[in-house]
């Protein structure tokens, strides 16, 4: 029996890439969340806004990467994620123009906006495939470990290492920095306020004088960002494929309903839920249990509970329990 | 909803984990507000002769005529279905006017978006969803002052003054809230902007007899205060006890036209709507 060895493996395996995977599913599912509150329909094509703006990021960072630019140890990504995100905003924000506003005009049902945006996340989907094409990409750059598992064996004097990789450190610094921001912008500013209003009471906003479509405006810029913002972190993390985005779509949806839609809080706690379910159910346990349980007692198979081939399972799963039996989510999000 | 407008239409979907209909606004008659003219002389605020109904929808007022003096309260009263909000709504641009029109303070705004009109200087209450229910009583204030680039402090600090119990309720979700308090935070989110008229959809709908008294107490010393009042009431004897005028409308026409007390006198009006 051998318990630190155990928690290291478990940190390393487990608690460490699905709080990396919670921060990128919980700013998914907070762009989902905002365009459900504010614009009342569920963006289908959140994954291809996310793989769009993760793509002008990665063209970015080739033309500095080709102009010799670099941040050192960080990825010349985060570089290049100011001008993914205005791409991602300047591409939603047309894509506004052509098709939504026509909609909202029309004062339509959101059910409809729903399929319209299933239209949209068609279309998105061929633009970047046409770009970058639907291979995959790898794109980070610097320095891949902060604490690399040699490194961490050799300080400890352990059996196990415990690796931490820059894109993990970095994913959970940006996600705190931005949800922080978010936070502070819907709650105290007076254009998040109106944002707030007027996804309370679209007549009375009105009323009120606030404008709506600067208001629709100001989302989809915030909601461009936070895409871009996610599928970056995600793209360095693994890498960019234009398909994974796609189906991101799903643990992002299972998140953002598993706390409850239309609440901020409940996207960031449903995006941790989703990742350490699946994170720890598609995880061979043998390894940990062998350190954990008294000697000779270590199970001989993998202990896995579910391949990694059905991931998505998991989120499916947990999406339909919740809505079975509580519809409303953790933190009592708008839908019944 | 038949409303002729396939987009309207939801197709029977229910299912909130795709669609939320929650505060989805309603359809307005204008996007883009059109030119003011203007037009002296008159009251300070009246709906001429309007005539019109919903979107593609038959007429449900006909000719009606509503006005309000400066320092004045005008009240709308009649039957269930009279039009009494509707000719609210058409006051405050909301229904689609199809002739006749609406001056305010010597112009004519027929042409003039909801949100225009606040601009204007028009603050309207309406009967339901009236308050931000998801923000505090504070931020509803703040929203109501939205328009205003200047320190609303001060303007904040009368309606508290106002309404005591908002103060003291000011960091609490508005939806939290009883009904008559509110209709306080509705009252006082359109006094926030410092409007120049203030209209009221029943404003006592839904309280107790005694939550009443007091809201009346409170729009007459708002009146007092030298804002004009047009208020549609469901209250008929109460309502025109404080009315300076009053209107009453039957299917979407003006029925009687007079002052408050006068009305209350007319023994027609008395045996139709006041229950003898």
């Amino acid at each position: 029996m051998d318990l630190l060895n155990a928690i290291i493996t478990l940190a390393n395996f487990v608690i460490i890439p699905a709080i990396a995977y919670g921060s990128q599913l919980a700013l998914g599912a907070l762009g989902v969340t905002l365009i459900y509150g504010i614009l009342r329909f569920s963006n289908f094509a959140h994954g291809d806004t996310m793989a769009f703006g993760t793509m002008v990021t990665i063209l970015f960072t080739w033309l500095f990467q080709s102009w010799g630019i670099s941040l050192g140890p960080l990825p010349t990504a985060l570089l290049a994620l100011p001008l993914g995100i205005a791409g991602c905003a300047l591409f939603v924000l047309m894509t506004d123009r052509a098709v939504y506003r026509f909609y909202r005009a029309q004062k339509a049902k959101p059910v409809i906006l729903v399929i319209v945006s299933m239209g949209v996340m068609f279309i998105m989907n061929g633009v970047v495939r046409f770009i970058i094409g639907p291979n995959d990409h790898a794109f980070g750059d610097g320095e891949r470990f902060i604490i690399s598992a040699r490194t961490f064996r050799e300080m400890t004097g352990l059996q196990e290492g415990l690796a931490i990789r820059t894109s993990t450190g970095i994913t959970v610094i940006t996600a705190i920095i931005v949800v922080a921001v978010l936070f502070w912008f819907l709650n105290k500013t007076r254009t998040g306020k109106s944002m707030r209003a007027y996804s309370d009471n679209e007549d009375l906003a009105l009323l009120s004088g606030i404008n709506p479509e600067r208001v629709v405006m100001v989302t989809w810029i915030i909601v461009a960002a936070l895409a871009t913002v996610a599928g970056t972190l995600y793209g360095l993390d693994k890498s960019f494929k234009a398909f994974t985005y796609f189906q991101l779509l799903l643990p992002i949806f299972a998140s953002a309903i598993v706390g409850g839609l239309g609440s901020p809080v409940g996207a960031i706690a449903g995006g941790f839920v989703i990742a350490f379910s699946e994170v720890t159910i598609t995880y061979a346990w043998k390894k940990v249990l062998v350190y954990a349980l008294p000697d000779g007692m270590g199970p001989d198979g993998l202990v896995q509970l579910l391949s990694t081939d059905y991931k998505f399972a998991v989120s499916f799963i947990i999406l339909l329990v919740v809505l079975l039996f509580r519809p409303t989510g953790l933190f009592k999000g708008k839908s019944v | 909803m038949t409303n002729g407008n396939p987009y309207q239409d939801d197709r029977g979907n229910k299912d909130r984990s795709i669609t939320n209909p929650a505060g989805q606004g309603s359809p307005m008659p204008r996007s883009k507000s059109g030119k003011v003219t203007s037009a002296p002389g008159g009251p300070f605020l009246i709906g001429e002769a309007m005539t019109g109904g919903y979107g593609k929808g038959p007429d449900i007022l006909h000719e009606c005529t509503i006005a309000v003096e400066r320092g004045e309260i005008a009240v709308i009263v009649g039957p269930n279905g009279a039009g009494k909000s509707t000719a609210m709504k058409a006051v405050f641009g909301m229904l689609d006017v199809r002739s006749g029109r609406v001056l305010l303070d010597g112009e004519d705004i027929t042409a003039l978006t909801p949100q225009d009109r606040v601009i204007k200087g028009m603050g309207f209450v309406p009967q339901t969803s009236n308050i931000f229910t998801s923000l505090t009583v504070e931020e509803n204030l703040e929203m109501g002052a939205f328009i205003r680039t200047d320190d609303f402090r001060d303007t904040m600090t009368q309606v508290f003054d106002l309404f005591p119990i908002l103060k003291e309720k000011r960091r609490q979700p508005a939806g939290e809230l009883s009904g008559g308090q509110r209709q306080q935070v509705a009252v006082g989110r359109a006094l926030m902007t410092k409007p120049k008229v203030l209209m009221l959809d029943e404003p006592t709908a839904g309280v107790s007899p005694i939550v009443m008294d007091e809201l009346f107490d409170r729009i007459i010393e708002v009146a007092r205060t030298g804002i004009p009042i047009l208020m549609v009431e469901q209250n008929a004897r109460q309502a025109l006890e404080i009315a300076d005028k009053g209107y009453v409308l039957v299917q979407g026409r003006n029925a009687f036209t007079d002052t408050g007390k006068a009305l209350m006198a007319d023994p027609e009006v008395r045996k139709s709507f006041l229950g003898g």
